[in-house]
């Protein structure tokens, strides 16, 4: 169901919603980017339509709101152990396109690669998502290429332009909230682009040969292996095992998960000093391949959505994407 | 919905002490007889994290852990366990299937601790050896003072071929000294289509092995390994243990090395 409504009656509508929900969305941050004198754009809370970021992608994902980067597993005392609870009020998130879709590939790994996931089901079941449109696309991404540029997988469609608001109702469950207030029906298809600025050719012929390719070896000194890439992506899902001792009471403490990078030191290592992928180059290869070939051959489609943040974000300026479009090129 | 991080908690039965630092933890466990050779647990002490471990036994109600003490948790458990309990969750990957080396020549080649997840295929087929038409074991150790599973050896030698080697030894030892690979040029092979070896150990050891098993015409369909990676949650979920389009820890840790030979680290 679409209205079209005024600024004002969406306000009134938001501010009921946030009494049911806890609303996240991109926020700007002013000055607190990763290069000097930039701003970021990441989720937090907000209280009002007008907090929201709606234009510019955030620099890190909605991943950031909708799965804890330190999740507590169960807290323990001398002998017994207890699982928190999940948050009362359940979430409404506020996303793009490309990030819906990341939210598909999250649900492959959490929900069908082995046993469903305890923790990530209950935030699942807890969350309900806004999708924003895109007039215009964003600089690094390419979702046209990656086929991730349009959805119908929303909940909720906003779009506010000046004093009007536009909405798509895709569930019932909001439909209470738009019910007796001063709303016009419409159709309202969701902006979206249909050419970005960087364009990708996924290769199609990848093989295991494709893992000894001399692409890697440029990397092995370019990368820092600082891991940014993989924290901003919406589709990356490791996490390490920690337990965790309270100072004031020796017998009580925690087990977490916590965001792990398959750039960083230590992500292979076991017992016995031995590591696997100890060059940057091999970690590289390693990320590349699970977002646009291993990923595909277990679950049928790719891991990586296009959404360009890990170009962004990288201090090395490595690209993502020239990789991709090298390794096509090669085949070609 | 079942939660699989909550461990259970189980009795530590019995200790089995193989050297300094290597035990045999015996851990009730009712349900012991859904568990394979090849599996493993995730093991844990509170407050001080998880380590994966394969059973290296499996009775009527328990499972034998048998731990090297190398670190963090593993440090904990060798002073934490008497008359105690640890936690556990599991069992976790696919474990061996005794069916396809029934009827076979088996050699088994182990490295170690490797012996552990193995040791379930060696038991068994010692107990029934009319089940094979003939099982070696090769089993490798860094020196004598790191052999594990002596009163085991004793048991096997009776009724299976055994070649206990190690690495290097002070003069005197009466024991068979060299890595693993020396024995394998020289075993005894019938029917090289109707062999099967399994290999485990650490990842060169293994590499090597191979070889040496390819030089002497086994194909490679008939050549099962297991592997160890990095493990956080033995779900399928926090990524470690994954090469290329497979999880370790829920296709593996046993494979095919035909199926598996293209896995790239
Ligand atoms: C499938 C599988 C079966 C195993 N079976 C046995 C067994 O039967 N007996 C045995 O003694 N050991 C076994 N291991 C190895 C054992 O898990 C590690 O020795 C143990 O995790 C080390 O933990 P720690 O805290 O004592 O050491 P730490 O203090 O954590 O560190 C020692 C080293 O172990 C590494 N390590 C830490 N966590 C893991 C992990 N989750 N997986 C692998 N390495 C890790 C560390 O990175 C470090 O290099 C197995 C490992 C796997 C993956
Ligand atoms: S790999 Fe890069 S472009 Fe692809 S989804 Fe992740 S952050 Fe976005
Ligand atoms: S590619 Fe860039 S962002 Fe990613 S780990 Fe390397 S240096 Fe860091
Ligand atoms: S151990 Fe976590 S994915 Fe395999």
């Amino acid at each position: 169901m679409g209205y079209q409504l005024e600024k004002q009656t969406a306000d009134e509508i938001f501010n009921c919603l946030k009494q049911d929900y806890d609303i996240f969305a991109p926020k700007l941050f002013a000055g607190e980017g990763c290069f000097s004198d930039t701003d970021v754009i990441r989720y937090g809370k907000v209280e009002s339509l007008d907090e929201i970021c709606w234009s510019r992608r955030s620099d890190y994902s909605f991943k950031e709101a909708f799965l804890p980067v330190n999740e507590v597993l169960f807290y323990f005392t001398e002998d017994s152990t207890s699982v928190p609870a999940c948050r009362k009020k359940p979430a409404l998130i506020f996303l793009w396109s490309c990030d819906l879709h990341a939210l598909r590939r999250l649900d492959a790994i959490y929900l069908t690669n082995g046993p469903e996931d305890f923790y990530y089901k209950r935030l699942r079941e807890n969350a309900r998502f806004v999708l924003m449109g895109c007039e215009e696309t964003c600089d690094t991404g390419f979702c046209v290429s990656m086929g991730t540029n349009c959805t119908e997988d929303y909940d909720l469609y906003l779009k506010v332009e000046g004093d009007s608001v536009l909405a798509d109702l895709k569930t019932g469950e909001f439909q209470k909230y738009f019910d007796g207030k001063d709303c016009r029906e419409q159709e309202v298809i969701p902006d979206h682009v249909t050419e970005n600025r960087e364009k990708v050719t996924l290769p199609r012929n990848l093989s295991t040969e494709t893992f000894s390719d001399s692409v890697w070896e440029s990397y092995g000194s370019r990368c820092i292996g600082c891991g940014r890439c993989n924290f901003v992506c919406p589709t990356c899902t490791c996490f390490t095992m920690q337990d965790i001792i309270y100072r004031d009471n020796e017998n009580t403490g925690e087990r977490r998960r916590v965001w792990a990078s398959c750039q960083v030191d230590g992500y292979t290592d076991i017992a016995g000093g031995n590591s696997f992928r100890k060059n940057q180059g091999e970690r590289m290869r390693f990320k590349v391949m699970h977002k646009i070939y291993d990923f595909e051959k277990r679950f049928g489609f790719p891991m990586c959505v296009g959404c360009g943040r890990c170009d962004a974000v990288c201090p090395e300026y490595i690209s993502y994407v020239n990789i991709i479009n090298r390794l096509a090129k090669e085949e070609a | 919905m079942k939660n699989e991080y909550i461990p259970f908690s189980s009795q530590v039965k019995e200790i089995i002490p193989h050297t300094d630092i290597e035990y045999t933890f015996r851990m009730s466990f009712p349900e012991a007889g859904r568990v394979k050779p090849g599996q493993f647990f995730e093991v844990s002490i509170p407050k001080y994290g998880e380590a994966p471990i394969s059973v290296s036994g499996i009775g009527e109600d328990y499972v034998d852990l048998t731990i090297r003490r190398v670190g963090r948790v593993t440090n904990k458990i060798f002073q934490h366990y008497v008359g105690n309990t640890l936690l556990m969750r599991g069992p976790y990957g696919n474990g061996f299937d005794i069916e396809n080396f029934k009827g076979k020549e088996i050699v088994v080649v182990a490295g170690g601790t490797g012996l552990s997840p193995v040791k379930g295929i060696v038991d068994y087929f010692a107990g029934r050896p009319e089940e094979a038409v003939s099982v070696t074991l090769i089993a490798g150790f860094k020196s004598p003072q790191d052999i594990l599973f002596r009163k085991d050896f004793e048991q096997w030698e009776k009724r299976i071929h055994v070649i206990r080697t190690v690495d290097s030894a002070s003069e005197g030892y009466e024991g068979l000294t060299g890595m693993v690979t020396k024995y394998i040029p020289d075993l005894p092979i019938a029917d090289p289509d109707n062999t099967v070896f399994i290999t485990v150990g650490p990842p060169v050891m293994i590499k090597f092995t191979i070889m040496e098993i390819l030089k002497r015409g086994i194909k490679e369909g008939n050549i099962w390994i297991s592997h160890e990676r990095k493990m956080c949650c033995g779900l399928g979920k926090c990524g470690h243990c994954k090469m290329n389009d497979t999880y370790v820890c829920l296709d593996g840790p046993v494979f095919n090395y035909a199926e598996s030979r293209d896995l790239i680290d």
